[in-house]
């Protein structure tokens, strides 16, 4: 689905490159967790996926597309001021229908087969947000805030969903659920997930497959298979933990 | 702000006010009483409401005019660092000069007509607006700014959907804490060769016809004006920026 062929980037004060001849690719319906260290370039390529960034060479295709732009069919979730304060958590959902109708089917903002359908509510049904569907942001937990933010990309029926370290800020049961809940929703609608993360145990946890970023400049992908992840008390299994040692060890490694 | 409050705090200034002109004793500080009795006596002559309705519309042309034209610029300053990089200087400089200082040249430009008022209140009101809302576009989270556009967002809905209500704030602050100066800066205007304003009429009332009630009566008209403009905005604000009350 995604193919990341010789990508390279840089940010100019910067003289060491980010991603230099990076190639990657992703299958359809897998979950990768992009594991690193901060500085590693993990949002970097985060955002190149969600074409917020172009790269300085290389491409990246998405369903044989190149990404020039963002992609309507690509979900983003980050950590954290991804809603509008000034919206409810309603109104937050509506809001990508709402671009959408703003510019209408033209296949660059929205996709060239969209209609418009006012209809988050199911999503704020089965996120458990009914009850807060009235109040602004600056009134939710975290934990809702995060519902709120994935209810809001389900609304828009992506195919991909990217994550930038979207449960960093919880406390610990409040990520525990929300994993949970996003791995179960992953394996329901058929996503493809990506998910950064500088947790050991999130990208043990998420990522069927995890790539390791080690450190400037990333030239090679350093993939770690993850057969057993995804299974329900998976976080208590000792595969779990043994792989937890590996990943530190080849991330300390480097 | 609570009416209670308001009401009781009306009731002290009145009194002070009585209290203040009964000590003092002089023609040119009548009792709240007086006052009040020529005004409502003014208005119902219809001597006073034509003076109000052009200082009125002065105020809400020049406000108007201020918030079409620095909104815009505001927001593509606050997005565009280049932009806002070159025109920096120039606002840095224009910025803290005290806007009154251009009333006669303004007027030997734009006449002696409402025009010249309008320009005024519209100068005044300009710069708070545009320094506000440049800052508060250019401190819009980029996280923000990167999930709306995740959502398929161009420039266009940006300004729609993420910088105009980020900013609106800012405009009504920005007219909140200027319109006090810009009705004071009217009054001044209104001081020379004009015969249509409350800043005629106080001075008319009170040094060609020593009629000291009527001037008061004026004074009144013109706070009433400001604080009119003021709870407007709150109003406003209250309606229209929800989320700055809900904690």
């Amino acid at each position: 689905m995604i193919k990341v062929y010789n990508l390279s980037i840089k940010y100019a004060s910067n003289s060491i490159p980010i991603f230099e001849k990076f190639n990657w690719g992703v299958e359809k319906a897998e979950s990768w967790a992009v594991l690193g260290p901060s500085g590693c370039g993990k949002t970097t390529l985060l955002y190149l996926l969600a074409g917020l960034l172009q790269p300085a060479s290389g491409s990246i295709l998405i369903d044989g597309q190149q990404i020039l732009r963002p992609r309507p069919q690509t979900g983003l979730i980050l950590q954290d001021y991804g809603l509008l304060p000034w919206a409810t958590v309603k109104q937050n959902c509506e809001l990508g229908v709402r671009i959408r109708d703003f510019y209408g089917a033209d296949g660059i903002h929205a996709p060239s087969e969209f209609r418009s359908s006012l209809s988050p509510h199911n999503w704020l049904h089965e996120l458990g947000l009914d009850e807060l569907s009235d109040k602004y942001p600056s009134q939710l937990s975290g934990g809702q805030r995060q519902r709120t933010a994935i209810a809001r990309t389900l609304s828009l029926k992506p195919d991909l969903l990217l994550m930038d370290e979207p449960f960093s800020s919880l406390d610990i049961p409040t990520r525990e659920n929300l994993q949970d809940l996003t791995i179960s929703l992953v394996s329901e609608q058929g996503l493809t997930l990506i998910l950064v993360t500088h947790s050991v145990e999130e990208a043990v946890l998420m990522g069927r497959k995890i790539l390791l970023l080690k450190g400037l400049p990333n030239q090679e992908a350093y993939i770690i298979e993850n057969s057993v992840s995804s299974e329900k008390g998976f976080r208590n299994t000792s595969e779990y933990k043994r792989l937890c040692g590996v990943l530190r060890a080849k991330l300390g490694a480097s | 702000m609570n009416r209670k409050g308001l009401i009781l705090t009306t009731l002290v200034i009145l009194l002070l006010w009585q209290i203040i002109a009964t000590i003092i004793q002089l023609p040119i500080i009548p009792g709240p009483i007086k006052v009040l009795a020529a005004f409502i006596s003014e208005v119902i002559n219809g001597k006073l409401s034509p003076h109000f309705l052009a200082s009125f519309w002065r105020v809400i042309a020049g406000m108007g005019l201020a918030i079409l034209t620095a909104t815009p610029a505001g927001l593509i300053l606050g997005q565009s660092k280049k932009v806002n990089l070159f025109l920096s200087p120039l606002i840095y400089l224009l910025y803290p000069i005290p806007k009154v200082v251009f009333v006669p040249v303004i007027m030997l430009i734009f006449g002696i007509g409402d025009l010249a008022k309008i320009i005024i209140i519209f100068i005044i009101l300009f710069f708070q607006i545009l320094v506000l809302v440049r800052d508060q576009a250019a401190n819009i989270r980029p996280e923000l700014l990167n999930s709306v556009r995740s959502l398929g967002a161009g420039r266009k809905a940006l300004y729609r959907f993420v910088y105009f209500p980020a900013t609106l704030p800012s405009i009504l602050t920005a007219i909140r804490q200027s319109v006090g100066t810009a009705i004071a800066v009217l009054y001044i205007a209104e001081l020379f060769a004009t015969q249509k304003g409350l800043g005629y009429y106080i001075y008319f009332q009170g040094s060609t016809l020593f009629n000291y009630p009527a001037m008061y009566a004026g004074v009144i008209a013109m706070s009433l004006l400001g604080l009119g403009m003021y709870f407007g905005i709150d109003w406003i604000e209250k309606r229209t920026c929800k989320w700055l009350f809900v904690n």
